[in-house]
């Protein structure tokens, strides 16, 4: 599957940004304190990026507001409807972070389980798709979800050594996350390395009872939407190099520096959140390459059509 | 609304193509594009129509491939090599996952005959639907920003204005093999549900679960020369049968 800039971006920049305000909604920072309030702003600046982002790809985006109708069957209109709704009480309890410096349970909560539930629709649009068998999995919410927590309190870690409150907490929470979300995401990769594709050229031509089936001519000479869009592919060996370098970089690096930072932490001072946001800087950037695979190395049935 | 039909349409209108008969002409791709680029929704684009990078979107494209026999690495090895065209276009599914993706509700499939179309005036242009067809029967149209399919040219087949034998997909209308075929699939008495009957007509994927009304009929098995007995050249040789002055000349000539 082609990976198109617009789809990466919004999904690291909303996963970071609902992560954080996963966790900010559970008043794990001091409502009062500045870098807290700084927070709520960047969380939902975070989201707001990745959803404007989205609609980048879209023809008619003008019209994008009608994606809210078909919430009964389209996971694509679940995630619009959600993704509004739970803006509702992420902005209140941002309200009551930065102009009442209290923290409102109510609010907290609703939004928290607004952005579990966003993430998880957003994850759904692949996982549900049977014509990529790569993404056809419960794993892959999973991942989406993991990796959105492991983002979020990598953020809150951030914000709260800024002088926001316990970041001992928030760390524990982000090194947890971050081995549960590359171990997910390494039995994901596990389970794409063994897939066979169930869908042939065989299977797709209903050729198979007279031999093996094989593209002689394609109907263009030049490519068309479908080859530009489903037929992207990647070397094995640049996939494998990538996806070490999104493991080092999304994984080990972050674990390290966030391990390390709990040196600082009693001495206070500026050591703690420079460390956050270096293991922060490195997750971004692991995180925008595990995307770019997670398209890149998807293979759709249409190619069955396509000799690819 | 995305959501299918709650009881399958009993009128399942869609195609039958024989596979064995195709021969790859293209010409039902170019009268459909000249049919479609001036009938339902916005025109059919092309981006860099004279240029190198010629693309555009079609509804309709033929693919060709060859077989490769059990026991023969290369065509003509072994068994029945065989090339085959293959046109290929929306099969207008029962279980369309391209309908149900569809977050806007522009994409839908009509209850009354099982036609799956696109409402361009609600379509965002998102792509979904796309990715959830397994046989890329959908193109986004580049220029106007909306997903172009397949109509079952539903602006001909019910158009009284039309003399009967025009009032066929253009594609059936234009085929010069008669590859193709257009017809109810719900109905087991019509000719399309008897030909497929008749010849084996398959579904494409259906390990995919989309349950295709369109139905392919498989290339007829080889018959060689030598099992036709009579043909070839020998039987040309024998003029034993002749009469009358056909037999005459027979005898004259075998004097010369
Ligand atoms: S062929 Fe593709 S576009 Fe047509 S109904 Fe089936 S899934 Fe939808
Ligand atoms: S491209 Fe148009 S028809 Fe297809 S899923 Fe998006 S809104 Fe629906
Ligand atoms: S017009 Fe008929 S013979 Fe020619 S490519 Fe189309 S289906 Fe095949």
């Amino acid at each position: 599957m082609h990976p198109a800039l617009s789809i990466i971006v919004f999904t690291t920049s909303s996963g970071l940004g609902y992560g954080l305000a996963f966790f900010l909604g559970f008043g794990l920072l001091d409502p009062a304190a500045f870098a807290t309030k700084a927070a709520h702003v960047i969380a939902l600046g975070l989201i707001s990026v990745g959803l404007l982002s989205s609609t980048l790809h879209l023809g008619n985006p003008q019209r994008a507001w009608r994606a809210l109708s078909q919430w009964r069957s389209s996971w694509l209109s679940r995630e619009g409807v959600l993704a509004i709704v739970s803006f509702v009480p992420l902005c209140l309890s941002a309200w009551f972070v930065i102009f009442e410096g209290r923290h409102s349970w109510p609010a907290g909560l609703a939004g928290s389980l607004g952005c579990a539930v966003t993430v998880y629709c957003t994850a759904m649009i692949y996982a549900s798709l049977r014509t990529v068998e790569a993404w056809h999995t419960p794993l892959t919410p999973a991942a989406f979800l993991a990796f959105a927590g492991a983002g979020g309190a990598m953020l809150a870690t951030f914000f709260a050594a800024l002088g926001g409150g316990n970041a001992g907490l928030t760390a524990v929470l982000a090194l947890v996350l971050l081995v549960l979300a590359w171990g997910t995401k390494l039995v994901w990769r596990r389970r794409l390395r063994a897939l066979s594709s169930t869908s042939t050229p065989e299977t797709a031509t209903g050729l198979g009872a007279l031999g093996r089936v094989r593209l002689l001519e394609r109907p263009h000479v030049t490519e068309n939407y479908l080859t530009r869009e489903m037929g992207f592919r990647i070397a094995r060996k640049h996939a494998r190099k990538l996806a070490a370098i999104a493991f080092g970089l999304g994984g080990g690096v972050p674990f390290v520096l966030l391990a390390a930072s709990a040196l600082f932490a009693a001495e206070g001072g500026l050591g703690w959140p420079v460390f956050a946001f270096l293991a922060l800087a490195a997750y971004a950037t692991g995180m925008l390459v595990e995307r770019w695979l997670f398209f890149a190395e998807a293979r759709h049935s249409v190619m069955n059509y396509y000799g690819r | 609304m995305t959501a299918l039909p709650s009881q399958p349409s009993a009128t399942k209108l869609g195609l039958v193509i024989d596979l064995d008969i195709c021969v790859g002409c293209h010409a039902c791709v170019v009268n459909c594009k000249e049919w479609n680029t001036g009938g339902y929704g916005a025109a059919l684009s092309d981006q860099d129509p004279y240029g190198e990078h010629v693309s555009g979107a079609w509804l309709n494209r033929i693919h060709t491939f060859e077989i490769v026999p059990e026991g023969g690495e290369l065509v003509g090895e072994a068994g029945e090599a065989r090339i085959v065209h293959f046109p290929k276009s929306c099969l207008h599914c029962e279980e369309a996952p391209c309908v149900t993706v569809c977050p806007t509700g522009a994409s839908y499939k009509r209850a009354e005959d099982g036609i799956v179309l696109v409402a361009e005036d609600k379509c965002i242009g998102c792509g979904l639907c796309a990715w959830a067809c397994p046989y890329g029967a959908r193109e986004m149209d580049l220029a106007a920003g909306v997903m172009k399919k397949c109509t079952l040219c539903v602006d001909r087949i019910y158009n009284e204005t039309f003399d009967e034998e025009d009032r066929v997909p253009a594609c059936v209308r234009t085929c010069p093999a008669n590859a193709r075929h257009f017809g109810d699939l719900g109905d087991p008495a019509s000719q399309v549900s008897k030909m497929v009957a008749a010849r084996g007509g398959i579904d494409l994927m259906p390990e995919q679960g989309t349950r295709p009304v369109n139905k392919y009929l498989p290339p007829r098995p080889r018959t060689t020369l030598a099992s036709r007995g009579q043909a070839g050249p020998a039987a040309d040789e024998d003029t034993g049968g002749a009469t009358g002055f056909f037999a005459w000349i027979d005898t004259m000539l075998e004097k010369i």
